[in-house]
């Protein structure tokens, strides 16, 4: 415990090392904060995508963005009847309902798509709606007239008559200076979309929602099934750490244990060891977990335990057993085996607590290729189904060619948050080594 | 490798000395050639039982064939008069033979063996739904399609690696504590992150932002003819060559910078540098050529992790080699090309470590074959 205080009060000497342990300890305390905030069922049902997000743009680009740029681009706004003066009157069928929705826009740029919601309450027959679009000079846009289901959605943006009305996909046409077809150009000013309404029963009720979908959406953006990118990119931080630690730990500590075994026993024990170790040093593992992967089971435990059990054997057996091979010989060994330590003993109490200090900073550089790992399977298109991850959103960012279609956010942040992780634990661990192993210390 | 013990009497430079050295590597290279058939062999057996599910795949096979033949029986125009069970004993029969013909009628454990030998032999069979650019269902003609591609772009990314590496790293142990050296310690840690990352970095920044490099593939569409198509490859390959050295020059510089720094601290190295020699004779005779060995082994297992990562990276820069072949094997559940890309993998992982091996005992006297009895 005094030899870790020493350790820890000369790490404090490198820069590097502080680096990473901030980097580290930050990271962990956002990991907790994540899953204390957004907890794992919610997580998983929030990236199962569908309804929570259907009012989130699609391809929306983090809010950030908006500091680089000339010309801001909209968020999205959200026009609830709710919140609109409705006006009503009673008919000897039913009812006439005029509902506003008006909403200020004076963003430079257009919004990605335009979306009208309805939720009808009625007995048997489905009120009628007639939809116009008010614009700030004084021009009206007849957008049509339709029956309301129970849950409706009314897909303005695809509307292909309306374009071909406008010449403009209608949610550029719809906000768009008269006049620049070529050239589409915003005119600021208040819009509005009115619903008339006729039910046709006392009873029925109507409600509308209005959303002009932008081009950002929260500090992370989204993707293309409108989720909130930060959800997975929070989310990924716990998932990428505990799985680089378990599988760190996995096979750092069975390596060790049977390293440790095979020196003591020696003889057709250790030659056995040393052989398996050969044959697993050549399996060509990644192939294999590929494999695993496709045919059997994507679950992120199931790749923990192939990873540790192909791990168990490596190539760090060799270096253990170097380091252990003159421990065995050593006086307190033999007194342990006077007094009657069994093997076990002395390889758990006895061999093993040795050269643990030693092996930490080995320990702690392991930890970002397992992190890498589990991202490279990710992107392969083998990560855990369910799980939100830092190399689900890279592989669902190359398979809908977001380089290509130049959202640049969707492959950097989770790429960024990667290398912060990787980068944390390899500083740490290159310090540590200088620390642990006095010939590297003063070089 | 437990064959390695330092010896108690170095073999003197008589020409006695010189034949007992050419046996010593002769027995050790033969040694080693049955030790990594045996790696091989247990590698390719463990790849054929996972590819086929422990004999799942069979099962599905079965279901296959037998809905197939039905299908084909009561198609038949000329069948459709046989009265039910008779229609039903003709499938019954028409499955068997072809159960027969794929030898289902046996254990998979037997199979499985077979399979083995026919994969060490290098006869890879014939694939189920993939086929060559060329056209043929050959999985030899698939594989030696591809082959090219992953090795020339692989060699050459590890031969760059290697001497550039090399080189850098006795330029900084002479410049040790400078700010250059300074600089590379610190950037060691970016290793930590591999290849396919760099690469996807590098696409987006030299093939999208500014497009100087094409984003993915191996030679334009449609193939130029003759210099031209030498010309597009190198334009190609720039992107992943980069990308690789990225991501392994910095670990390397460093790793190799400290050992040469250890190794020139040495007593006999202080002795050289008495005498006078020349800084260079010192760096080529007492630093460089004690730590061969090391260096070489490190070389290799390199190697061994790009054969490793290489799928990935094929995959991000849309590569047509091994890797992106066996994904899409896997993809499609073609198992005869799985199996086979897995023992070309185990083929080339073995090779490089036979070359290793060899070159091993040739770079360094005291590796004997006593085999781990101390």
């Amino acid at each position: 415990m005094r030899r870790l205080a020493g350790a820890f009060r000369q790490l404090r000497r490198y820069p590097s090392a502080v680096a990473g342990l901030t980097i580290v300890s930050g990271l962990l305390v956002l990991n907790i904060i994540t899953v204390i905030a957004i907890p794992y069922p919610r997580a998983l049902e929030l990236w199962r995508g569908g309804e929570p997000w259907e009012m989130h743009p699609a391809y929306a680009r983090p809010s950030w963005v908006n500091a680089f740029r000339r010309v801001n681009l909209p968020r999205t706004r959200i026009v609830s009847s709710r919140d609109a003066e409705v006006r009503s009157e009673t008919l000897p069928s039913g009812r006439r309902m005029v509902i506003p929705l008006a909403f200020d826009y004076t963003d430079g740029a257009f919004p990605s798509e335009i979306n009208l919601f309805l939720n009808a309450r009625f007995e048997t027959r489905e009120p009628f709606l007639q939809l116009t679009w008010h614009t700030p000079d004084g021009r009206t846009v007849p957008l049509g007239g339709r029956t309301a289901a129970r849950t409706d959605r009314v897909s303005i943006s695809q509307d292909r008559a309306l374009a071909g009305r406008l010449g403009l996909e209608p949610h550029e046409g719809l906000l768009a200076r008269p006049g620049a077809p070529d050239d589409p150009e915003v005119l600021p000013g208040r819009y509005e979309l009115r619903v008339e309404a006729l039910l046709f029963e006392a009873e029925a009720d109507l409600e509308a929602t209005l959303v002009i979908y932008g081009q950002v959406h929260g500090w992370a953006g989204t993707d293309h099934q409108r989720r909130d990118l930060g959800v997975a990119l929070l989310w990924g931080g716990p998932v990428a750490m505990a799985f680089g630690l378990l599988a760190a730990v996995g096979t750092t500590l069975t390596t060790l244990f049977i390293g440790a075994a095979g020196v003591w026993f020696g003889g057709w024990i250790d030659a056995l060891i040393q052989r398996v170790t050969e044959v697993n040093m050549i399996l060509p593992a990644l192939p294999i977990m590929i494999m695993i992967g496709t045919l059997y089971s994507q679950s992120i435990w199931v790749m923990l335990a192939v990873i540790v059990v192909l791990g168990i054997f490596s190539a760090g057996i060799k270096m253990y057993r170097a380091m252990l091979l003159p421990i065995r010989e050593a006086p307190y060994i033999e007194a342990a085996r006077a007094y009657g330590a069994g093997n076990l003993r002395i390889i758990l109490r006895y061999m093993i607590p040795r050269i643990l200090p030693v092996l930490i900073p080995g320990f702690v550089s392991l930890i970002p290729s397992f992190v890498f790992l589990e991202a490279s399977l990710a992107v392969l298109g083998l990560g855990d189904p369910v799980l939100p991850t830092w190399g689900k959103i890279l592989h669902d960012a190359q398979s809908q060619s977001a380089l290509y279609h130049g959202h640049y956010y969707w492959v950097v942040q989770p790429a960024a948050l990667l290398m912060l992780t990787g980068l944390g634990f390899a500083m740490l661990g290159f310090a540590l080594d200088r620390v642990f192993n006095p010939r590297l210390r003063d070089l | 490798m437990a064959l390695r013990e330092p010896a108690e009497s170095h073999p003197s430079a008589s020409p006695r000395g010189w034949t007992r050295n050419l046996r010593r590597v002769a027995v050790f290279t033969l040694a080693r050639l049955a030790a990594l058939f045996v790696t091989v062999l247990i590698g390719v057996y463990l790849a054929i039982v996972t590819a086929n599910m422990g004999g799942k795949v069979d099962e599905l096979r079965e279901v296959q064939i037998r809905s197939g033949v039905a299908e084909a029986v009561r198609g038949d125009p000329g069948f459709q008069d046989l009265p039910a069970e008779q229609r039903n004993a003709l499938i019954e029969q028409r499955v068997q033979i072809q159960r027969e013909r794929l030898r289902l009628d046996q254990p998979f454990i037997v199979r499985s063996f077979g399979y083995l030998y026919q994969a060490m032999r290098l006869n890879l069979g014939r694939a189920e739904h993939m086929h060559s650019d060329r056209g043929s269902r050959q999985v030899s003609a698939i594989i030696l399609e591809r082959l090219p591609a992953t090795l020339g772009l692989f060699g050459t990314a590890s031969l760059i690696l290697f001497f550039s590496s090399v080189a850098a790293a006795l330029v900084l142990s002479r410049r040790y504590g400078s700010r250059l050296d300074r600089m590379v310690v610190g950037l060691a840690p970016t290793s930590a992150a591999p290849g396919w990352f760099y690469g996807m970095f590098l696409i987006l920044v030299f093939a999208f932002l500014i497009p100087a490099f094409p984003s993915g593939g191996m030679v334009e569409a449609p193939p130029p003819e003759g210099f031209a198509y030498v010309r597009s490859l190198l334009h190609h390959m720039v992107l992943p060559l980069a990308a690789m050295f990225l991501s392994g020059i910095f670990i390397s510089i460093y790793s190799w910078r400290t050992f040469f720094l250890i190794h020139s601290s040495e007593d006999y190295v202080e002795m050289a540098r008495a005498k006078g020699l020349s800084s260079r004779m010192i760096e080529r005779r007492y630093v460089l050529r004690p730590t061969l060995p090391p260096i070489v082994t490190s070389f290799a297992l390199m190697l061994i992790g790009m054969w490793g990562g290489s799928i990935l990276l094929e995959q991000v820069f849309n590569w047509p080699g091994l890797g992106t072949l066996m994904f899409r094997a896997i993809g499609q559940r073609d198992t005869p090309v799985i199996i086979a890309s897995v023992v070309i993998f185990a083929y080339l992982l073995a090779a490089t470590m036979f070359i290793l091996d060899i070159l091993y005992a040739l770079l360094d006297p005291r590796v004997k074959l006593t085999g781990g009895r101390r």
